[in-house]
């Protein structure tokens, strides 16, 4: 028997080194443990199996730095993986030489995500990236020479001390490599990380010249024929991808509010009435799983309301926004009136000629505030 | 008991001259209060009171000294409470009035030695503090001598603090202050100069005695009310409450009423026998009219039932406290409270916080106007935002005040009373170094940091009183503040024409500071009428979104969203503004800066 699941992330924390404003779970050093953490994912993988459906619609190797784990032990894994119609990557610039790339591609990868972050050598360094500029162009042009033909740029925006101009250049460099897609994020400076306590001041000073960073990255990608997808991601039209689609499938199942499996360290999965969390700890993962057991995991009940919420909630990230039907039950309906007035959120007939709830642009760029507004 | 044997008196001082420390020293030289009982300004009892240094509620106590009865009647200190002072004043014969040796007469001691003039008092001057080293008895006592009229060397010198001196007090209370008055054979008489309320006794009222006598499991009338009651038990307080067989004409002492509602038992009635009534009542007071007001309203929404309760409470025992429900759209549910003075709003709010345990926002505070409508209506407005938008005239409280200065610090003083629209009226010289300059002031000029400046432009050396000297016609105007087009009626001020330039930027610049952007923008506005005289835009936000989010993500998002909700809730609503609480709470800061 099978389950009904069809989107899997698999977490690989291996990084070289820490960057500063990174908060994912990841593992520095602790080379040698490598096998065994691939090991024990494929363990945790056969108890889940049964979850899953046998094809799968988009599997995701995050980390970490994916590309960073022991070449034999990344073989493996790929090796076991269910089939998915995309097969995702994440990799760090310095990582990907020639061989990697075209053993990703043989290993049936379809996509990559490349974390570019900047092409100003002077705010990579802000970010204790390990990559210069250089470092990037070359891993895309590795990928496109082992016929990668979606690949994505993950960039950042805000990064302390960055100027317009630094921003502009950034955008024009990122186009000047023709990705597929591009994720484009503003930095978050958590409280209390190292991060925040070297730079928030700068941070701080520089608020409100970055204000208008985010609204300068939609329009440059727009006008070179990149679509806004969601909130923080771009992908070329169908009209310049050849008439692909080149939306990450595997995110937009996170926008959708679909199932998906997570497997390693921190990992979460949403099945149902739960989700859960698997312990972020290396050491009690691998005896776990040694022992044949699941993972200690934290599990969050989710009802039939708070699965609705969610819906709504990511779902107005996207620029297809969602079914009114889907979103009604968790609206506050005077707010919803109120927004419509102030030209932040819209009511329209969808592709298929259902109604449909949108946040307008000018919505979207507010759309923490707007969504917070609208939830009842 | 024999009215020869019996003295009551007060001790009246300015704030710190040693009131307390005098009255300690009295319980412990009479053995009222054995040593080990003793704790410093024993009839303070209530911490709010000793942490100020100040009395807020009258207390009689009744020490024995060389064959005589000397009741003691406490008053408050300060100008607010003129009116319980003067209450007190008319319960006994006579008033030491006490003044720092190194400090002389100040605005206090002016004042209350006026009101014991006024109320027939005799009084006993004292320097006290004369253990200080930089005192100088001999220049306070001239100054007293002056302002009393006596001769110094009648001025009796005591250092409270050590007990010197002490004793040539008592034995002057008795030789100098009068014997009551009164006809123990007629007719009783009581006046009730005090009330408290006791949440297992009852209204427990304090009274003088002035014809006849009074026992427990006695029928009584409070004559101007009406109100009918059998007296639980009599007696007086030593420092405690210790019950008597009867009170007598000239004694002063509690009586239990078994009433259960303090309005049923008014300050300044007379009481008397239903069985042998008197003909006629003892002079009353007249009903004490508040003249500072403010709003005031929980932080917390749901903590408006506490308030009200928490009000009902403070009324028992503080019959100069109104207050009446008032509603704002920015802050909700609250209370339109009237004190006596600003000291009085200060200790309520205190006691409000403190033994209530409330979070408050306290709305700037106002005067009572009279105003006349063009129908020739006249009105008493005790809220800004209520005052009519056609008046044929506005007047205003004014207060007659007293302020003793340095020679040196005159200058500044008035220069301080011509900025608060003050009125000349004449200067006095108690000694050659100090000033006592008298002025008329708009009340509204004074609430706000009328104080503040005198002592910071004297260096401290001014000090301060005032009464009310009734209402006169201003050019006042109301000066509205208006977020995203709408007023905020919590903010409206009535203030004079030639200063609402300078508030109304004030506010707007203070608002437009406090309020977060919105998603569009939000004009913040004062204005007179219909005619804006400052303006500020709060531009929309460009940007808010959570970066990214993935599937590890989506709880704590989710959960970001919450808490944006919830801090959503809290936010005030003004039109379609959110303005957070903190808001409201600096604006209103900004004239408590200013107080």
């Amino acid at each position: 028997m099978s389950g009904t699941v069809r989107h899997l992330y698999v977490h690989l924390p291996f990084c070289a080194h820490r960057c500063g404003y990174c908060d994912f779970v990841t593992v520095v050093g602790r080379e040698g443990l490598h096998g065994r953490y691939v090991d024990a994912l494929l363990a945790e993988l056969e108890l889940e199996r049964a979850v899953l459906e046998p094809r799968l619609e988009t599997i995701f190797l995050g980390g970490g730095t994916p590309t960073l784990t022991e070449a034999g032990a990344l073989s493996r894994l790929l090796g076991a993986l269910p089939p998915a119609a995309e097969l995702t990557v994440e990799a760090n610039p310095e990582t990907v030489t020639a061989e990697l790339a075209r053993f990703l591609r043989e290993a049936g990868v379809t996509r990559v995500s490349l974390g570019a972050q900047s092409f100003q050598p002077r705010l990579l360094t802000v970010l204790e990236r390990q990559a210069g500029p250089d470092d990037v162009r070359r891993a895309f042009y590795h990928l496109r020479d082992a016929k990668f033909d979606n690949i994505s740029l993950d960039l950042l925006h805000g990064i302390p001390g960055q100027s317009a101009s630094d921003l502009e250049r950034d955008i024009e460099e990122a186009l000047a490599l023709g990705p597929e897609h591009i994720s484009y994020y503003e930095l978050e400076a958590k409280p209390g990380t190292r991060f925040t306590h070297a730079h928030g001041e700068e941070l701080a000073r520089q608020a409100e010249a970055m204000e208008g960073y985010f609204e300068l990255v939609i329009e440059q990608l727009n006008e070179a024929g990149y679509r806004w997808y969601e909130t923080a991601n771009f992908c070329l039209t169908p009209a310049r991808a050849g008439g692909r689609d080149v939306r990450a499938r595997h995110n937009l199942a996170y926008w959708l509010g679909r199932d998906y499996l997570g497997l390693g360290i921190g990992a979460v999965s949403t099945l149902g009435a739960e989700r859960r969390r698997n312990t972020p700890r290396l050491n009690t993962y691998l005896d776990g799983l040694d022992r044949g057991e699941s993972p200690p995991r934290e599990i969050e009940p989710l009802d039939e309301d708070v699965r609705a919420q969610e819906r709504v909630m990511l779902g107005l990230r996207l620029d297809i926004g969602l079914p009114f039907a889907a979103a009604k039950r968790s609206l506050d309906h005077a707010a919803l009136n109120r927004l419509e007035r102030l030209g932040l959120a819209a009511r329209r007939a969808g592709e298929d000629g259902a109604e449909t709830l949108v946040l307008t642009p000018r919505g979207r760029r507010l759309g923490g505030a707007v969504t917070a507004e609208l939830l009842a | 008991m024999d009215q020869d044997r019996i003295r009551n008196f007060s001790i009246i001082a300015h704030i710190d001259h040693g009131k307390s420390t005098l009255a300690d020293r009295i319980l412990e030289l009479t053995n009222t209060v054995t040593g080990r009982d003793m704790r410093a300004q024993v009839l303070d009892s209530m911490d709010l009171e000793r942490e100020r240094g100040i009395t807020i509620k009258a207390q009689a106590v009744r020490v024995e000294w060389k064959g005589h009865v000397l009741i003691l009647i406490d008053t408050p200190g300060h100008v607010d409470f003129t009116y319980e002072v003067s209450r007190s004043l008319q319960a006994c014969e006579g008033a030491v009035l006490v003044v720092d040796a190194a400090q002389g007469v100040e605005a206090q001691t002016v004042a209350n030695a006026y009101l014991a003039i006024e109320n027939n008092l005799g009084l006993l001057p004292v320097v006290n503090k004369i253990d200080l080293p930089q005192a100088d008895p001999d220049g306070a006592a001239r100054e007293l001598a002056e302002l009393v009229g006596d001769d110094p060397d009648r001025v009796l010198r005591v250092s409270a603090k050590t007990g010197q001196g002490v004793e040539a007090v008592l034995d002057a209370i008795i030789e100098r202050i009068q014997r009551p008055a009164g006809d123990p054979d007629a007719p009783p008489r009581a006046l009730v100069f005090d009330s408290a309320y006791d949440q297992y006794r009852g209204v427990v009222a304090f009274v003088r005695v002035v014809d006849g006598e009074f026992r427990a499991r006695e029928d009584v009338l409070a004559m101007a009310q009406g109100t009918r009651f059998e007296t639980e038990e009599v007696g007086f307080f030593s420092p405690t409450m210790q019950p008597a067989e009867t009170l007598g004409a000239g004694e002063v002492g509690y009586i239990i009423t078994g009433l259960k509602d303090v309005a049923k038992l008014r300050v300044g009635d007379t009481l008397t026998s239903q069985a042998g009534p008197a003909a006629q009542p003892l002079p009353g007071y007249k009903d004490v009219k508040p003249m500072v007001f403010a709003a005031l309203f929980p932080t917390d929404s749901d903590e408006y039932p506490q308030l009200r309760d928490a009000l009902e409470r403070l009324k028992l025992n503080d019959a100069s406290l109104s207050y009446e429900p008032e509603t704002s759209q920015a802050l909700g549910f609250g209370f339109r409270c009237g004190f006596l003075g600003l000291l009085h709003m200060e200790i309520v709010r205190e006691r409000l916080e403190r033994e209530f345990d409330l979070d408050l926002l306290v709305t700037a505070p106002t005067v009572a106007y009279l105003v006349e409508t063009p129908t020739g209506e006249r009105v008493e407005v005790h809220n800004p935002a209520e005052m009519p938008p056609d008046r044929e005239r506005v007047e205003e409280p004014y207060v007659r005040a007293s302020i003793v200065v340095p020679k040196g610090g005159v200058g500044q003083v008035m220069e301080l009373c011509n900025e608060r629209r003050g009125r000349f009226d004449h200067m006095e010289y108690p000694s050659p170094e100090r000033v006592l300059l008298i002025y008329e002031l708009p009340l509204a000029e004074i609430v706000f940091d009328f104080y503040d400046q005198l002592k910071s432009r004297t260096s401290g050396y001014a000090s301060f009183d005032y009464d009310f000297a009734g209402f006169r016609e201003g050019e006042l105007v109301r000066l509205d503040v208006l977020v995203g087009g709408e007023p905020v009626d919590a903010l409206s001020l009535v203030l004079h024409r030639d200063e609402a330039y300078a508030r109304g930027r004030a506010l707007v610049d203070r608002l437009r500071a406090e309020i977060p952007r919105q998603m569009f923008d939000v004009p913040v506005q004062a204005a007179i009428g219909s005619r804006v005289i400052a303006r500020e835009t709060i531009k929309a936000k460009r940007k808010d979104v959570l970066a990214k989010c993935y599937g590890g993500d989506i709880t704590r998002k989710r959960k970001l969203l919450e808490r944006q909700k919830a801090g959503k809730r809290r936010m005030k609503q003004v039109g379609a503004v959110e303005v957070p609480q903190e808001a409201f709470l600096a604006v209103l800061n900004l004239d408590e800066g200013k107080r």
